[in-house]
């Protein structure tokens, strides 16, 4: 379903994973890179990407994590998710990082590396370029 | 979601940083659990209190926002890092106490009751039924909602955070009629408290926002409380029903194969070097049980037992505690097993504990080996 949990206005890259995140423990606070063996996006760097996954996972201390990957500048741009969980919705909150739900279509057809311009003001919410 | 003249005002601003702040994540809160509105709370239980997980940014974020933020209903919190009492035995470098001690007057300086404790419905007086509460630690919000009869989101530390300083908290489906979309069969026979929290560890896997369970005979506290900690640490499932759920819902048993299948998911080890019990902390009951089973046994290994510091006092009073030194135990308030910095892989090879809680996070976040038994078994084993 369409929502919108936190506005915002931004364009950039997507780096897609069909795993759920669990912020606590699988990203590294400094590199942003997933350092969680058993992920899809093992090794991969989640920093000014636009992050789309099906939903967080885990404890609620990840909230932080996502304010502190924002504070090291180590945050993706935007996030966008299947189902909205608390810890992701509020650490997006707090962190000022557009955060929004769309359609299990949706989801299914965005890709890595898709450029896409995202705006919570827009009826469209995304614009793929 | 709708938002009220006065509410609507706040998250644009006309009330100040921090109020804009808090009304965002509680309208982010909000529109993730499919709330119309906000309502008052009358207790907040705060998660992202242990610099060992919020680390340096949490503690800046504290640090600035106790400067102009006070809560304004009843708010307790999570353990922290380390007991100041006896922090020195410990190796724990400076700057990690200092961050540690920087958190705690950040939040003491906004108001917070300095409760250090995962399990605030066991230490403090329950409001009556049907309460709106905003309780971040999971396994406080599962036993709230199952057996206390209250009413509350599994909060993140930020949503917890927000309710506090506003007094909200967002309607979802948790404070209203929740419908379970499983109902749990328990099969497993004579089950102890580790069988409860493996039950507790399933549950969450395959329950959605809360779970029926049927099945259960009588179950003590400590068994409770390993049912909540297990649920709590696997999933984002909040409740747990005490019935067998109508004819549409999906049924599903949790026998032994399943129960196997956990316990080999979180036990990789024959033997462990260390014990730790509580995770949930300990009540004055296990306390005084604990104390019971060991009388005139010591242990053979360390064995370092978590509780809240009220509890601590009150069995320091009854004599619990020279007791429990006597038979070898470390007894540390304030903190707790989960996400510990006191146990370090260099130093240790594997734990023996009875908290599933305990085992997931000693595992995934210390990187250190589980082996799991029950707290009967563990003083039958370790201790003579």
């Amino acid at each position: 379903m369409n929502k919108i949990l936190v506005s915002g206005k931004v364009e950039g890259i997507v780096l897609k994973s069909n795993d759920p995140i669990n912020f606590l423990g699988t990203v590294d606070k400094k590199t942003g890179i997933i350092s969680d063996k058993e992920h899809s996006l093992f090794e991969k760097s989640i920093k000014n990407s636009i992050l789309v996954f099906p939903s967080g996972i885990g404890s609620s201390v990840g909230a932080y994590t996502i304010y502190s990957i924002k504070s090291n500048n180590t945050a993706p741009i935007a996030m966008i998710c299947k189902k909205a969980d608390l810890t992701v919705a509020t650490g997006c909150a707090l962190a000022n990082i557009p955060l929004i739900t769309i359609t299990d279509e949706e989801f299914e057809s965005i890709k890595t590396g898709m450029k896409l311009s995202l705006n919570t003001d827009s009826t469209t919410l995304i614009h793929y370029q | 979601m709708e938002l009220t003249r006065e509410e609507e005002s706040a998250l644009k601003g006309e009330q100040g940083e921090i109020m804009q702040m808090a009304y965002r994540i509680l309208v982010a809160t909000g529109e993730a659990t499919d709330a119309e509105k906000l309502i008052p709370i009358e207790w907040a239980h705060l998660s992202g209190v242990n610099y060992n997980t919020i680390g340096d940014a949490g503690e800046e974020f504290l640090s600035t926002l106790s400067k102009d933020a006070r809560v304004t209903v009843k708010t307790t919190l999570n353990p922290m890092g380390f007991d100041i009492d006896n922090v020195s035995n410990y190796k724990l470098d400076e700057n990690f106490i200092s961050k540690q001690l920087s958190i705690r007057n950040s939040y003491e300086t906004m108001g917070v009751i300095p409760s250090f404790s995962c399990i605030p419905y066991e230490i403090f007086d329950i409001p009556k039924n049907g309460t709106q509460v905003a309780f971040a630690e999971s396994n406080a919000a599962i036993h709230a909602n199952s057996y206390d009869d209250l009413k509350t989101n599994k909060e993140s530390a930020f949503s917890a955070l927000a309710s506090a300083i506003v007094g909200k908290s967002p309607y979802s489906s948790l404070r209203k009629e929740d419908t379970p979309n499983i109902t749990i069969e328990m099969k497993v026979k004579n089950p102890n408290e580790l069988s409860y929290g493996m039950l507790g560890f399933f549950a969450g896997k395959v329950g959605d926002t809360s779970v029926n369970i049927s099945g259960l005979g009588e179950m003590d506290q400590r068994q409770c409380k390993a049912m909540c900690g297990g649920m709590g640490t696997s999933g984002t499932c909040a409740k747990f029903n005490f019935s067998k759920g109508d004819s549409n819902t999906e049924k599903i048993e949790f026998d032994e194969k399943e129960m196997k299948n956990v316990f080999d998911e979180l036990n990789t080890s024959e033997k462990g070097d260390l014990i730790t019990l509580g995770s949930p902390q300990l009540g004055l009951d296990e306390i005084s049980d604990l104390t019971a089973k060991l009388k005139g046994r010591s242990f053979e290994k360390r064995c370092m037992v978590f509780l809240p510091r009220t509890v601590k006092e009150q069995a320091q009073k009854i004599g619990y505690i020279s007791e429990l030194e006597r038979a070898g135990c470390e007894i540390l308030s304030d903190c707790c097993t989960c996400l510990t910095p006191l146990i370090c892989k260099d130093d240790v090879d594997a734990v023996t504990t009875n908290s599933i809680k305990g085992a997931f996070y000693l595992k995934n976040s210390n990187g250190v080996g589980i082996n799991l038994k029950s707290l009967q078994q563990i003083v039958e084993d370790e201790t003579r």
